[in-house]
């Protein structure tokens, strides 16, 4: 059993955790009821960590853990140590120099509140991993974890296929047919 | 919606987790993935004094096949069993209901006993223990016992465990290879509650009557039930379309769950005959086509 004395501070009530966030080592004491979306937000500054409904359900919360999606609101910050989250802001801090999968949801008005928009670009970069081609309905199911309120989710599915493109750019990969109905305005994609 | 305060622990062994659980009895929950008891703390259903994260005991980890059955250690992970191709091949049912569990981020956290032991009647991998015969391996501080899934679930979201033991395994037999199965659940929106779901698998003898045959159900009753009425009409019998009609009618009876917001009762009963039929229907065609190559 881990027992980590603190000073006399009731290991049971707050822990002393490290943990990689967006590829850097942070340590922090948290209380053992902290939820991670709390720590990441109130501790780390890492607003990018939508708070929607706080009990699993929208899923504007989702980080990668050790590089799978999950629910930041359904994690206590003391089940991080020793793991590697990621959280959007790891994706580019320079508005002039974005990553592809966001210059792909702003191309394809992927967002208008953009409160669910972190959690679906982190989304996107999970499942485009493989470099796989989806179908728009795979696409469609593989978002369905995050709600959006705005978009009526076409534009969403529409960007995660500009940003397959765009990370499959130089790949001789053709777009298979009936997928990536969302045009995009980028004429060299991936440059 | 913040958890409230609750001494935390998190053992590293089940020995240290069975001591824990003997000590805080009723007062201790433990925590697996997390996806049904950390919304229960945000909005305060549950308010433990303790809580056991049991993520750190390695051996609850471990899936394993064996001769006859597959253990899962009660902290193998939802995905694990959607995709791992070693569930796929020795427990296909298993792995296809895993499918219909939440989304994928409750998937990769959720936990095989976790959802067993939260014991939910509208959950699958419930549903598909008791359609499986799988068998729940539980430690306490006299040692391990075993129980069969059609007596675990005890009532609403209640299964056998008692307050000093911890549910560490789960035991499902190896599907064989000639057995077709099937799944069919009806729900408003991708990864919600299930309505209704219905679990089949069945084999066929060489006359292509049905020989075996186990049929579950969610989200009818309070907790995961076996269609004994429609095994029954079936059994022996060739799985026609009519006859799979038919039969699947005898479910109405089993459907206690009153009306609620998603649902009437008599909605229910229609439903559950509808998903029972179509479930059989697929393992039919399964194991009429395994029969064929």
């Amino acid at each position: 059993m881990t027992i980590q004395t603190q000073g006399g501070v009731d290991p049971t009530l707050q822990r002393t955790i490290t943990a990689r966030v967006n590829g850097r080592d942070v340590s922090g004491v948290v209380d053992t009821r902290t939820t991670l979306a709390d720590w990441l937000r109130d501790e780390l500054d890492l607003v990018s960590v939508h708070l929607g409904c706080e009990h699993g359900v929208c899923g504007c919360c989702t980080i990668l853990l050790d590089g799978q999606s999950v629910r930041a609101c359904l994690m206590l910050a003391a089940q991080v140590n020793g793991r590697d989250v990621e959280t959007v802001e790891s994706l580019s801090s320079d508005q002039t120099k974005l990553h592809p999968i966001q210059e792909a949801f702003q191309e394809e008005h992927g967002l208008q509140c953009g409160f669910c928009t972190p959690a679906m670009v982190l989304r996107t970069k999970e499942i485009l991993a493989d470099g796989r081609e989806r179908t728009d309905e795979e696409v469609r199911q593989d978002i369905s974890g995050i709600l959006c309120r705005c978009t009526g989710y076409q534009n969403i599915i529409n960007s995660v296929q500009c940003a397959a493109r765009k990370l499959r750019a130089g790949s001789p990969a053709p777009i298979a047919a009936g997928t990536g109905t969302g045009g995009s305005s980028d004429q060299n994609p991936g440059a | 919606m913040k958890p409230p305060r609750f001494a935390y622990y998190d053992p590293d062994t089940v020995a240290e987790a069975v001591e824990l659980k003997a000590r805080f009895e009723t007062d201790a929950v433990v925590l697996a993935g997390g996806q049904s008891l950390v919304p229960m703390l945000a909005t305060r259903l549950a308010k433990p004094d303790a809580l056991l994260d049991i993520n750190r005991i390695s051996s609850l980890q471990q899936l394993e096949v064996g001769p006859t059955h597959v253990e899962f250690g009660a902290l193998v992970r939802q995905y694990q069993l959607e995709t791992d191709p070693l569930v796929a091949r020795n427990v296909p049912l298993l792995a296809a209901v895993t499918h219909y569990i939440g989304h994928v981020e409750n998937r990769h956290r959720g936990t095989v006993g976790g959802s067993l032991a939260h014991a939910d009647s509208a959950a699958e991998l419930p549903t598909a223990a008791v359609t499986l015969d799988a068998e729940m391996v539980i430690e306490g501080p006299a040692g391990r016992r075993v129980e069969a899934a059609r007596d675990f679930f005890a009532g609403w979201m209640t299964s056998t465990i008692a307050p000093d033991e911890l549910l560490v395994a789960v035991r499902f037999p190896i599907t064989p290879a000639d057995a077709g199965w099937g799944f069919v659940e009806v729900a408003r929106r991708e990864g919600d509650f299930a309505l209704a779901a219905a679990a089949a698998q069945l084999r066929l003898d060489e006359a292509g009557r049905v020989s075996e045959i186990a049929i579950g159900l969610a989200s009818i009753s309070d907790r995961p039930l076996r269609a004994t009425e429609v095994e029954a009409q079936l059994l022996g019998q060739l799985p026609t379309a009519d006859a799979v009609a038919v039969a699947a009618r005898a479910i109405e009876e089993q459907v206690t769950a009153s009306d609620d917001m998603h649902a009437t009762h008599s909605y229910r009963r229609h439903l559950a005959a509808t998903v029972t039929q179509r479930a059989v229907l697929e393992a039919v065609g399964r194991a009429q086509e395994g029969n064929r190559s």
